[in-house]
């Protein structure tokens, strides 16, 4: 079985998932952050695949980018960094990434090599679910890979239906009307869309991200969903870290508390 | 047949790869486009500011002394007679009656040398909305006479810093910003880019310039039909529009003049079929130039409006199965045809329409042949590269 339906199987509620860009800060980092993650008690790994040109992403992520990119990194850099990697990582791991690179790799070359390294899952924000369902919904299946589609407050109910009919791992909330990028507080308008798409009962299990920060934010959006999704505010954790996996352990530790 | 599908492809180009964020705005754009642009409503108040405002029909002029040079019929459309001084104003009224028509309160763009964000700031004026134009930090150093022209208009520029901070990074900015303000802002993309439905909304409102050549070349020559219809290329706005009522009559030769900067082979160059590979670029299917990595490639062309890494994907499909001729005019020989043109003529071309002029050298025509060239801005805004390249 997949490990992401395995960890929602078994774990409902307060799911944390920590989003990092490969190849950053140093070229070299990937696994060592890889490893911090799991071992400071989060359930999810979200690999991100940098790309020049991120356009859902707010400054801290474009950075991080920019400068994994600056560093070499590249989709075949990051395979070879994640070969083995199921030697010491147990927790499910997801790729996100934009399209471009992806087609450039190859799309069933590219599926093939994540089932290949251990990769579950998959989260690419400019697949439209169409194009998804028309072309690549067989081949993500055939290489056991669950996708993640986002939806946002202005997403129709209807299309959210859709959307979760054609999602096999988790729907990742977008918390507002935002790009990436912590920001303080939960407003009560974003507490209303939470509510509004708990009530819902989607089949696919949700969690919240975008502007998730710390163990307020964290905890608010689980009360709501069965977690949430931290990825700017990890950046800047690991961004000016002296020592990667104490620093990550403490605020990931901080977060779960 | 060169036509939109209904999944906003143009052959193997075009889509919509957005984020799900955007996906409301552009639906919402996308089934209401049609229905507003073929209203009488619709068309009655777009025909009468084109007339009124912009001053269009616009001149189908023949530059005899230039034809006498190359030994053929050329026909200048005269573009660059549009108030605010490029083609780009055409798309801006017809996208800002839009955005009043969907009930939008705010405006965004980007802006490459600034004439997309001085047509958008022109419109936004006129109109009493609020508008924020988003520009490269480096552009913004090297278009300033642009960048005041928006300020006086009373739009905000803001600079775009990241990535290489020129054209495709405000473009990036821009669709941050809408993401940011879904409801009550509408986007106002200034070329045949983006997901669908833009490319074929802004070819549409473009479209007027192959309307209008078609008669004024009937009264001219007897024939709607030229031989030859060129254009330069940047995300081919003004191309599109001078070729959209000739996709489908083979006999009319398209020709897309891209900008070569030093060399299509020198690493600093913007022409993009030249040197581009199929990807997906602000949302669209098309050809860009990009690492093997697929990281987008920064291009360079000594004329702000085509230094951009893609194109629209109605070109790249042009491209793909040859109904289109593209070539390559470099940075030098751009700026030596723009003095030409102005020795020859008293016409002033932006350097963006200079590289239309070039590329009569690097095309094959006939003695006979009636060649329309489209010239789609005057070089005023222009002024300080004419004269840091001197040469006149
Ligand atoms: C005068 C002029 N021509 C051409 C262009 C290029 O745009 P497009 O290729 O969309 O026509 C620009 C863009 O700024 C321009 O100002």
């Amino acid at each position: 079985m997949n490990r992401i339906h395995t960890l929602f199987n078994t774990k409902k509620d307060r799911v944390l998932s920590i989003y990092f860009t490969a190849g950053f800060p140093k070229l070299e980092d990937t696994m060592p952050i890889m490893e911090a993650i799991q071992a400071g008690g989060a359930d999810i790994i979200e690999v991100g695949v940098p790309y020049s040109d991120p356009v859902a992403d707010g400054p801290t992520i474009q950075d991080s980018n920019m400068i994994a990119l600056e560093n070499g990194i590249s989709l075949k850099k990051i395979f070879e960094q994640l070969a083995g990697f199921r030697e010491k990582i147990h927790i499910p791991v997801v790729l996100m990434g934009y399209l471009n690179p992806i087609m450039q790799y190859g799309m069933e070359e590219f599926c093939k090599k994540c089932q290949e390294v251990g990769v579950d899952g998959l989260i690419l924000p400019d697949l439209p679910m169409q194009q998804f369902i028309d072309d690549y919904k067989g081949l993500f299946e055939h290489y056991g890979l669950v996708n993640t589609f986002l939806i946002s407050p202005q997403t129709s109910d209807k299309r959210i239906r859709e959307i979760d009919e054609n999602t096999s791992g988790f729907i990742y909330m977008v918390s507002s009307h935002s790009i990436t990028g912590a920001k303080s507080g939960i407003s009560e308008e974003q507490i209303a869309y939470f509510e509004r798409v708990k009530a819902m009962n989607l089949k696919n299990p949700r969690l919240i991200g975008f502007g998730i920060s710390d163990t307020e934010t964290f905890t608010t959006a689980s009360n709501y969903s069965n977690g949430a999704i931290i990825g700017s505010a990890f950046i800047k954790t690991v961004k000016d870290s002296k020592n990667l996996s104490e620093d990550i352990r403490d605020y990931i530790q901080s977060v779960m508390d | 047949m060169i036509k939109v599908d209904e999944k906003g492809f143009y052959g193997r180009f075009g889509g919509a790869y957005i984020p799900e964020m955007l996906h409301p705005n552009v639906e919402e754009l996308r089934e209401s486009y049609e229905a507003i642009m073929a209203s009488g409503e619709f068309q009655d108040e777009f025909r009468g500011l084109l007339k009124d405002y912009v001053g269009r029909p616009t001149p189908l002029y023949f530059a005899s002394r230039l034809s006498e040079k190359f030994g053929a019929k050329i026909y200048l459309k005269r573009e660059d007679l549009c108030h605010t001084g490029a083609h780009k104003v055409n798309n801006t009224i017809g996208q800002i009656i839009l955005a009043k028509k969907l009930g939008k309160k705010r405006i965004i763009a980007e802006t490459g040398a600034g004439q997309h964000g001085v047509a958008t700031a022109t419109v936004c004026a006129l109109m009493g909305m609020e508008c924020t134009i988003y520009m490269g930090e480096i552009d913004i150093a090297r278009q300033h006479p642009n960048v005041e022209r928006m300020k006086i208009l009373g739009a905000t520029v803001v600079p775009a810093t990241s990535g290489s901070k020129t054209l495709k990074d405000a473009t990036n900015e821009a669709m941050r910003a809408w993401i940011n303000n879904p409801v009550d802002t509408h986007y106002i993309i200034g070329s045949v880019v983006g997901p669908h439905p833009y490319p074929e909304m802004v070819a549409r409102f473009q479209s007027v310039i192959s309307e209008e050549i078609k008669w004024q070349l009937q009264e001219k020559e007897g024939t709607e039909n030229p031989d030859i219809v060129i254009a330069c290329v940047g995300g081919g706005s003004n191309a599109a529009g001078a070729f959209y009522h000739y996709y489908n009559t083979p006999d009319v030769r398209l020709v897309a003049a891209e900008a070569g900067g030093l060399g299509v082979n020198s690493g600093k160059t913007a022409a993009t079929t030249a040197k581009g590979t199929p990807g997906i670029l602000h949302g669209s299917k098309t050809i860009l130039m990009q690492t093997e990595d697929g990281q987008v490639v920064e291009p360079h062309s000594i004329s702000a409006g085509l230094d951009y890494p893609g194109i629209g994907p109605v070109h790249a499909h042009l491209f793909d199965v040859g109904r289109g001729e593209f070539v390559a005019v470099e940075d030098k020989d751009a700026m030596a045809a723009g003095i030409e043109l102005s020795r020859l003529e008293g016409i002033i071309p932006a350097i963006e329409s200079a590289h239309a002029i070039y590329a009569l050298n690097l095309i094959e025509y006939s003695k006979d042949d009636v060649i329309v060239i489209n010239l789609s801005g005057r070089g005023d805004k222009d002024l300080d590269t004419y004269i840091k390249w001197g040469g006149y």
